[in-house]
């Protein structure tokens, strides 16, 4: 029921798997660079327009 | 007599290896105050649910975590009250402060394809990758969406860690930034921010991350509604509730029903330890991620930043950006850099939920194709 036997069964090694998946992080890097850089230009102009 | 012992005689030592871990649980929450509103619940779920034949397993405790966690609901509830918790005002003074947010999720994306080596399915190493949001929550919410067999791995995991900031990041800072980087003062000027300003800034935020990352919206969402009750200056008692006793609530349902996961069969894998392995890296490649990004902006910058605070853009709130500043005082007991610590720290908490949506959007597109 435990330990070896069923992680023999759910893990692999796959070396090339990090290749592969370096294309997401690439994307998630940039997706997530460019949500933060709108949102400080749109909170720098809401600073800008509304500041006291 | 003879159904005394039939019953004590169902344990075996998986059992037995579980409620040990739950006393555990329960007494790094009690004794070392670790994370132990949600540890301590957590924990002695884990005992409630490892005693052979318990009708708290396949009654009460499956009820909430239906009701609660596979949909997502608790970590969303829960998010309403941390929203309400959170003052935006040093980040708004100074927005920049959000890249060292964005740069600290980094940790996320390596784990991923860190795991991707060991685990085979794509929902189980997107699900690990997400601990290194430093956000438990998000862990939970995302690892439930993907549908992950290790939600309780991994909610263990999210949720040690942060308890372990303090223990984690300073080696790392040390390792990556020299005495003199470390000693680096940043004036802090004081803006005022206007009450529109903060009113705004959390439905902006929640359009831009929706529009983008349609999956966010529910995570982004309901943090930015907690902290819009907070702001808006007329629901005072709603905001008190939110950040008191609604998150307090959730936090007892969120931690005994995650519990649900915490059985031998579920829990006692080498699939775990592994995945505590790969909790670890991602905070400290989330920290070295921060640190790194601040020493590259100080190459093209005329007012260098202190390097720590890239450290502080962990979700880890506000646990991470204190460290920074204690860290810095202790190189230079004249270096007050708390306020723009903290400023990072609540970046990374918007900056965890975004990454837990493009999490979610990069694995919709992977379903369907």
């Amino acid at each position: 029921m435990c330990l070896l036997t069923n992680a023999a069964v759910n893990l692999e090694f796959n070396p090339m798997a990090f290749v592969e998946n370096l294309k997401h992080m690439g994307v998630g890097m940039l997706v997530i660079f460019a949500i933060i850089g709108i949102i400080i230009l749109a909170t720098k102009l809401v600073n800008y327009l509304f500041s006291e | 007599m003879e159904i005394l012992y039939q019953n004590l005689l169902a344990f075996d030592r998986y059992d037995l290896i579980m409620i040990g871990i739950g006393c555990l649980l329960v007494y790094l929450a009690i004794s070392k105050e670790m994370e132990p509103s949600l540890l301590l619940p957590m924990g002695f779920g884990t005992i409630l649910v490892n005693i052979p034949f318990s009708d708290a397993l396949v009654g009460p405790i499956q009820e909430l975590y239906n009701a609660g966690i596979a949909n997502e609901l608790f970590p969303l509830l829960l998010f309403i009250g941390i929203g309400a918790m959170i003052d935006f005002g040093p980040l708004l003074s100074n927005p920049k402060l959000m890249l060292f947010g964005a740069a600290a999720q980094f940790g996320i994306f390596f784990t991923l394809c860190l795991a991707s080596i060991f685990f085979p399915d794509f929902r189980d190493y997107f699900s690990i990758a997400i601990i290194g949001a430093a956000d438990g929550p998000t862990s939970i919410a995302v690892a439930n969406k993907l549908g992950s067999q290790y939600v309780g791995a991994i909610t263990v995991a999210a949720y040690s860690y942060m308890a372990l900031v303090p223990v984690i990041q300073p080696p790392v800072i040390k390792l990556l930034t020299t005495k003199k980087e470390r000693m680096i003062r940043m004036p802090y000027e004081q803006k005022s921010v206007s009450k529109l300003t903060r009113i705004l800034f959390p439905i902006i935020i929640t359009v831009v991350a929706s529009a983008i990352i349609p999956q966010a919206t529910a995570l982004i969402g309901f943090l930015m509604f907690g902290n819009l009750i907070r702001e808006c200056g007329v629901l005072e008692s709603l905001s008190a509730t939110a950040q008191n006793v609604l998150a307090n609530l959730i936090t007892i349902f969120l931690g005994i029903s995650v519990a649900f996961n915490m059985t031998a069969d579920k829990f006692l894998q080498l699939d775990t330890l592994l995945i505590m392995g790969l909790g670890l890296v991602a905070f400290i490649v989330d920290t070295a991620g921060g640190v790194l990004f601040a020493k590259l902006l100080n190459l093209f910058m005329k007012n260098k930043v202190n390097p720590m605070i890239g450290a502080a853009g962990i979700s880890a709130f506000p646990m991470s950006g204190r460290i920074v500043h204690k860290m810095a005082q202790e190189e230079d007991p004249q270096n007050f850099l708390l306020m723009h610590s903290i400023g990072v720290n609540v970046s990374g908490q918007i900056a965890s939920v975004i990454a837990g949506g493009i999490i979610l959007n990069i694995a919709a597109k992977l379903m369907g194709g």
